[in-house]
């Protein structure tokens, strides 16, 4: 029992600190448009291919550096180019817009890469096992993501808070007219935040292809999950996404993790129901079968009881 | 009112004058109008990729046997109308609707049990409100048992082995290796990864009673990101063996997740090869993974296969013939059109039951009448790189045949009680 919770721990700070790298770049940019970016996973999975065409040639750390500066790169084009003059419309068309290019960038990418899934492999350097426990292998790899991931959130905590940059960001945030009078540039901020915050997605993008797979489908997968992370955590909360990057990831993983189900449940209250009950397949459901919806029951609590997530600070 | 009833009646004789003119003009043609068949499956989204590999392969076999030889029905082209339905039912509902507001009446149609099931009812109801424009389904790929048995019907043909029959098979070479005491199962919480997961804890309690089921796993379709945690589980399971129905994605993250644990016990999967899982899995997945399927794989069979199979590699480099079942099910399709001379579905349909035909590999198929059940060889192979002529995914890494089952071995018991319709 015990090796099963000390995995399934481990798994879900590796799921957990994942989420977090996207999470992290689009409740920057939510503070800073006042909007979700529907397209934010899809910079992912833009990472994970320009990294996977990148490691072909030069390497998987080839791809690590450059393929994340692409992605930012791209995600401040589409700022400066296209957001920008959206912006001009309103909330509802930039929320419209960042929809529309997540479907243009899954078509794009299946366009130029195909559809089926890609051979994009992990670095023969961090190919062994770090460690083993209870006869279970903990690859290095996974030790790798556990260590790129935190070390982005302390970087990106330190420059926020403690750099005179960050300052500059949260005031612009706030109080973008006052910023702009003092002589800063506030639009060219906004782009810098955009180009990071999309590049802090191609870097997951990056580390995770090779352990969740490289395939059109990607960005679909952990899109909604992001979302759900970003309002349980509070919009544009970099604490709060935090925390909720790490509860999501833990409660999937102990919930595959555990047997528990409604049989169990049924027990303790001595109830039983015959096999030819109509709800038969609700009186038989287990937690793990559930698990990986569970953060969405989650958002629908966190949305009827606290609104503003667990360190929101709008109240509007 | 005399005027008015000459009026009607030049308006009358210019109707049909019109109408006449038409008919003739288009029966000119008709020698040459195409036969026309629908692809209903995902061309987009989640599991694109196995829709439009399967599109190509129906798309070349159509080319290749039939079109560049003069068409079929004296001198018919076929064209093949490819509509994505993404794999979720309602799409194809509205797909179904667009074939046959285009007048399609045969369709093609693989991925997904529940889609499967879907087409499946929305064409009996279609039928039977609209007799003479029946449509009729070509089922290649979806193995739910229930779809020839207490769904069966009559306007529904299946070219693959159903999951029971697929897992007969398998169970008899679990069974054959006395070292797997223990067997963990998972699968994709729907129809077809419950049949999976049922029917085998049943067969192996006949077969190999000693066996113990040390896990029984639904996770959601197409929504785990990561593995890990259930690999987890099998760990500690101690199981000798898993069993897997999965797919797509979900086939490769499992795989991939299994082998990075340091796990090293077979896994026995229905659909771990191509379409860029063989690549993924490479060289840590060689005789680990193992594959029941109704194609030979390596090596092939016949010399006429090989030469289809490279020639289809060298107009589509990217794709491999993953689905040879494509293939034979077009093939039959096309003999009972020429034994009717219709492409009436009621008259095809008549043709097929109880064909019998040998195909491109010389194996001897067999469309069991009662059912509309496809009745073949299957085989059981491994996932390596030794002795493979012709790879998947250009990696290198292929299917060696391990395990092989003639036809009237594999057939089971069905229970369908077909309503046939009256013409």
């Amino acid at each position: 029992m015990l090796e099963v919770f000390v995995f399934s721990t481990l798994n879900g700070l590796v799921t957990g600190l994942l989420l977090f790298m996207l999470a992290s770049g689009l409740t920057l940019i939510f503070s800073m448009m006042g909007v979700l970016n529907f397209a934010h996973a899809s910079f992912y999975m833009l990472g994970a291919y320009f990294a996977y065409s990148i490691s072909l040639k030069l390497g998987f750390w080839a791809g690590l550096l450059v393929a994340p500066i692409l992605v930012g790169t791209f995600g401040a084009l589409v700022e400066r180019y296209a957001l920008r003059r959206v912006h001009a419309h309103g909330h509802v068309a930039e929320l419209v817009f960042t929809f529309g290019l997540a479907f243009l960038i899954e078509e794009a990418v299946q366009f130029f890469w195909g559809a089926d899934t890609k051979n994009y492999q992990s670095p023969d350097l961090l190919d062994f096992p770090l460690f083993t426990l209870f006869g279970q292998e903990f690859s290095a790899y996974r030790g790798f993501m556990i260590t790129i991931s935190v070390g982005i959130f302390l970087a990106l905590y330190y420059v926020l808070t403690r750099s005179r940059i960050g300052i500059i960001i949260q005031a612009a945030i706030t109080h973008p007219h006052t910023v702009a009078s003092l002589g800063h540039n506030v639009p060219l901020i906004f782009m810098a935040v955009f180009g990071v915050g999309t590049g802090l997605a191609g870097v997951a993008g990056v580390i995770a292809g090779p352990v969740l797979t490289t395939f059109p489908g990607m960005a679909v997968v952990l899109g909604s999950i992001v979302f759900v992370i970003v309002v349980i955590g509070g919009l544009g909360s970099l604490g709060g996404a935090f925390v909720a990057s790490l509860m999501i990831g833990l409660l999937q993983s102990y919930a595959i993790a555990s047997n528990l189900g409604m049989p169990d449940l049924l027990n303790w209250l001595g109830l039983e129901f015959s096999r030819d009950h109509p709800l038969n397949d609700l009186w038989t459901l287990t937690l793990p079968q559930i698990a990986p919806v569970l953060p969405f029951l989650l958002l629908v609590l966190v949305l009827i009881f606290r609104p503003t997530g667990l360190a929101g600070k709008r109240e509007e | 009112m005399k005027r008015l009833h000459r009026s009607i009646t030049f308006r009358i004789t210019l109707r049909s004058l019109l109408a006449s003119l038409v008919l003739s003009f288009f029966g000119s043609i008709s020698a040459q109008e195409p036969v026309r068949i629908a692809f209903i499956d995902p061309l987009s989204g989640t599991f694109a990729s196995i829709g439009t590999s399967g599109l190509k392969q129906l798309q070349y076999a159509a080319d290749e046997l039939f079109n560049s030889k003069g068409g079929i029905l004296g001198g018919r082209m076929i064209e093949i109308v490819p509509l994505d339905n993404k794999q979720s039912p309602t799409d194809t509902q509205i797909q179904f609707r667009r074939a046959v507001s285009e007048g399609l009446r045969i369709i093609f149609q693989g991925n997904s049990s529940a889609v499967a099931n879907t087409l499946n009812s929305t064409i009996s109801r279609h039928n039977r409100r609209n007799p003479g424009q029946e449509i009729l389904q070509i089922n290649y790929s979806a193995v739910d048992p229930i779809l020839t048995n207490e769904q069966c019907s009559f306007w529904h043909f299946r070219f693959d082995a159903h999951a029971v029959m697929k897992l007969n098979v398998l169970t008899d070479y679990i069974a054959m290796n006395p070292e797997i005491k223990k067997i963990y199962i998972i699968g994709q919480d729907y129809s077809f990864g419950q049949v999976v997961s049922d029917t085998s804890i049943e067969l192996l309690r006949e077969k190999r009673p000693d066996i113990e089921i040390v896990g029984n796993e639904f996770h959601p379709i197409g929504q785990v990101k990561d593995f890990t945690p259930y690999v987890t589980k099998i760990v500690s399971s101690d199981a000798d063996a898993v069993i897997t129905g999965n797919f797509g994605a979900d086939m490769v993250s499992l795989a991939r997740s299994i082998i990075d644990s340091g796990l090293d016990i077979p896994i026995y999967t229905f659909y771990a090869a191509y379409d860029g899982i063989t690549a993924t899995l490479g060289a840590d997945g060689v005789d680990k993974i193992y594959l029941v399927h109704n194609d030979a794989g390596n090596p092939l069979p016949s010399e006429e296969r090989l030469a289809y199979t490279r020639n289809f590699k060298r107009l589509n480099p990217n794709n491999d013939m993953t689905q040879f079942r494509i293939t034979n099910a077009l093939q039959m399709l096309v003999q009972a059109m020429e034994a009717s001379q219709s492409t009436d579905p009621y008259d095809i349909a008549l043709a097929l039951e109880d064909m019998r035909f040998t195909n491109m590999s010389g194996e001897e198929l067999w469309m069991r009448g009662e059912d509309h059940q496809i009745i073949q060889p299957l085989h059981i192979s491994v996932h390596t790189d030794q002795n493979i002529v012709v790879d998947a995914d250009n990696s290198g890494f292929g299917l060696y045949r391990d395990f092989s089952v003639p036809g009237d071995e594999t057939v089971v018991d069905h229970s369908c009680r077909m309503r046939r319709p009256r013409r």
